[in-house]
């Protein structure tokens, strides 16, 4: 049993969030945003999108020829490290089991990596399956810079920055590497319902 | 494309498990009207960083729990752990925090956290700019604490939004540092409301002030943002504009949320 912390009554989880808010987070309506450095600003006619690493030839794509793959839009609770969620996000996107569609490779893990630098890491299975977007609308609109436009990963089921913002590629990978956020304190997977946040949880 | 160097030169920070302690409440602070300082009595603080911030965990007595980040304002070095909280209209933790908490209360709380957003007095060369608004300028406080209590002589210069002359966090020991002539200048700019005779900065930030209080980007400063995203988001690009290299540019934002 936790410390009682004398007079703190807290505010109650409205009905409905019970069960859909992983341990120690909290309901936001806003979109908070969180970055380590200046917004990165790509022009489209030089965004590529690239499966790199192990793999038996590479893939890339222009933004034009990945708009044209087929996308999806779906709806997702998102739980960020820093305590938020916001439940019922709406995005549209490509399945990375598209991207990855017909890809050999011997690979367990992924890096994703961004424009400005920024990379994260989790297993390869974790993007598979219909669990993983790289996702360029949300709520209908072009994604915006701050939020991570033109693109950005989409991984709900791990805390939200394992969803990298300007995204621009995925290096599969034999050996784990840890990503930047991994590399500076937060939790290797990073699953919020097992409140995976940081080193050693 | 360039990546990051990922090698935190980080000796704080140890792989192990942050557990969550008991923290007793030795002092309080009032610094605003909206802000308050709690000193914190940790006995297993395991050390911080300049810039890193602690987790929070309060329960009800039915068990319900609620957890917050803070940033640290206290250099790294101090006996206790001072974490600086503004009160947010309509949240849920830091109205008790800074309006119920007295002192002899006691809290849980784990530490520190975040291994990016800091700043080692010791291994700095270079010069230190600190561009912060509001609450964000305490972890830049930690480092202007930082910087003093380790003897370091980089020079420093911190260009701080409030909303008012009041609102200005940390306003008097401000005042001591920049009076010291010890490397460290501090320039304000007061968004809604000045004093009569203010001298200071009286708008948002923009590039053109920025232009006028940071180095050129050849001197090298290590750069540290820290405010509300939109304030993160308009500075830090006025940054890049003005000729920073992203990398050299980090930044924390406090989302509207929070509480």
């Amino acid at each position: 049993m936790s410390f009682i912390s004398r007079g703190f009554r807290g505010r109650r989880q409205q009905t409905g969030e019970a069960g859909r808010l992983p341990p120690g987070q909290y309901l936001v309506d806003g979109f908070p945003v969180l970055s380590a450095g200046p917004t990165p600003r790509t022009p489209l006619d030089s965004w590529t999108f690239a499966i790199t690493g192990e793999v038996d030839s590479e893939k890339h794509w222009t933004w034009e020829e990945f708009k044209r793959l087929p996308a999806e839009t779906v709806t997702k609770d998102i739980h960020c490290v820093t305590k938020w969620s916001k439940f019922d996000t709406g995005w549209a996107g490509v399945s990375l089991d598209v991207l990855l569609a017909g890809v050999e490779t011997a690979a367990e893990y992924a890096l994703a990596f961004s424009d400005g630098g920024y990379t994260t890491n989790l297993p390869l299975a974790d993007l598979m399956d219909g669990k993983a977007w790289v996702a360029y609308e949300y709520e209908g609109q072009p994604l915006e810079p701050e939020h991570g436009g033109p693109a950005r990963l989409l991984v709900p089921h791990l805390y939200f920055w394992k969803s990298a913002k300007w995204v621009r590629g995925i290096e599969l990978r034999k050996e784990d590497e840890p990503g930047f956020w991994e590399s500076n304190g937060y939790h290797n997977y990073g699953d919020p319902w097992r409140e995976q946040r940081y080193w050693g949880d | 494309m360039g990546r990051l160097t990922l090698t935190p030169r980080n000796l704080a920070i140890s792989r192990g498990a942050l557990k969550w302690q008991l923290a007793r409440v030795v002092e309080i602070a009032k610094q605003t009207q909206r802000v308050s300082s709690l000193l914190l009595d940790v006995p297993a603080w395991p050390g911080h960083q300049a810039g890193q911030h602690l987790d929070v965990r309060l329960t009800a007595e039915d068990g319900y729990q609620a957890q917050r980040s803070y940033s640290i304002a206290s250099a790294p070095g101090g006996g206790h752990v001072e974490m600086t909280v503004e009160v947010i209209a309509d949240g849920e933790v830091s109205p008790y925090l800074v309006g119920e908490v007295v002192v002899g209360d006691r809290f849980e709380v784990r530490g520190p956290i975040g291994g990016f957003f800091v700043w080692d007095p010791d291994a700095a060369t270079q010069p230190l700019l600190l561009i912060g608004a509001g609450s964000g300028v305490v972890p830049l406080m930690a480092m202007l604490r930082s910087r003093r209590e380790r003897g370091s002589r980089v020079p420093a210069r911190l260009l701080y939004s409030s909303r008012s002359f009041e609102d200005i966090i940390f306003r008097e020991e401000l005042e001591s540092i920049a009076a010291a002539k010890d490397g460290v200048e501090v320039r304000h700019t007061l968004t809604r409301a000045q004093p009569l005779g203010w001298s200071g900065y009286a708008r948002r930030i923009d590039r053109a002030m920025l232009e006028e209080v940071c180095w050129p980007p050849g001197e090298g400063a290590g750069v540290y943002v820290c405010g509300p995203t939109s304030f993160v988001e308009v500075a830090a690009q006025a940054l890049v504009d003005i000729g920073y290299p992203p990398p050299s540019i980090k930044t924390e934002r406090f989302g509207p949320t929070g509480g």
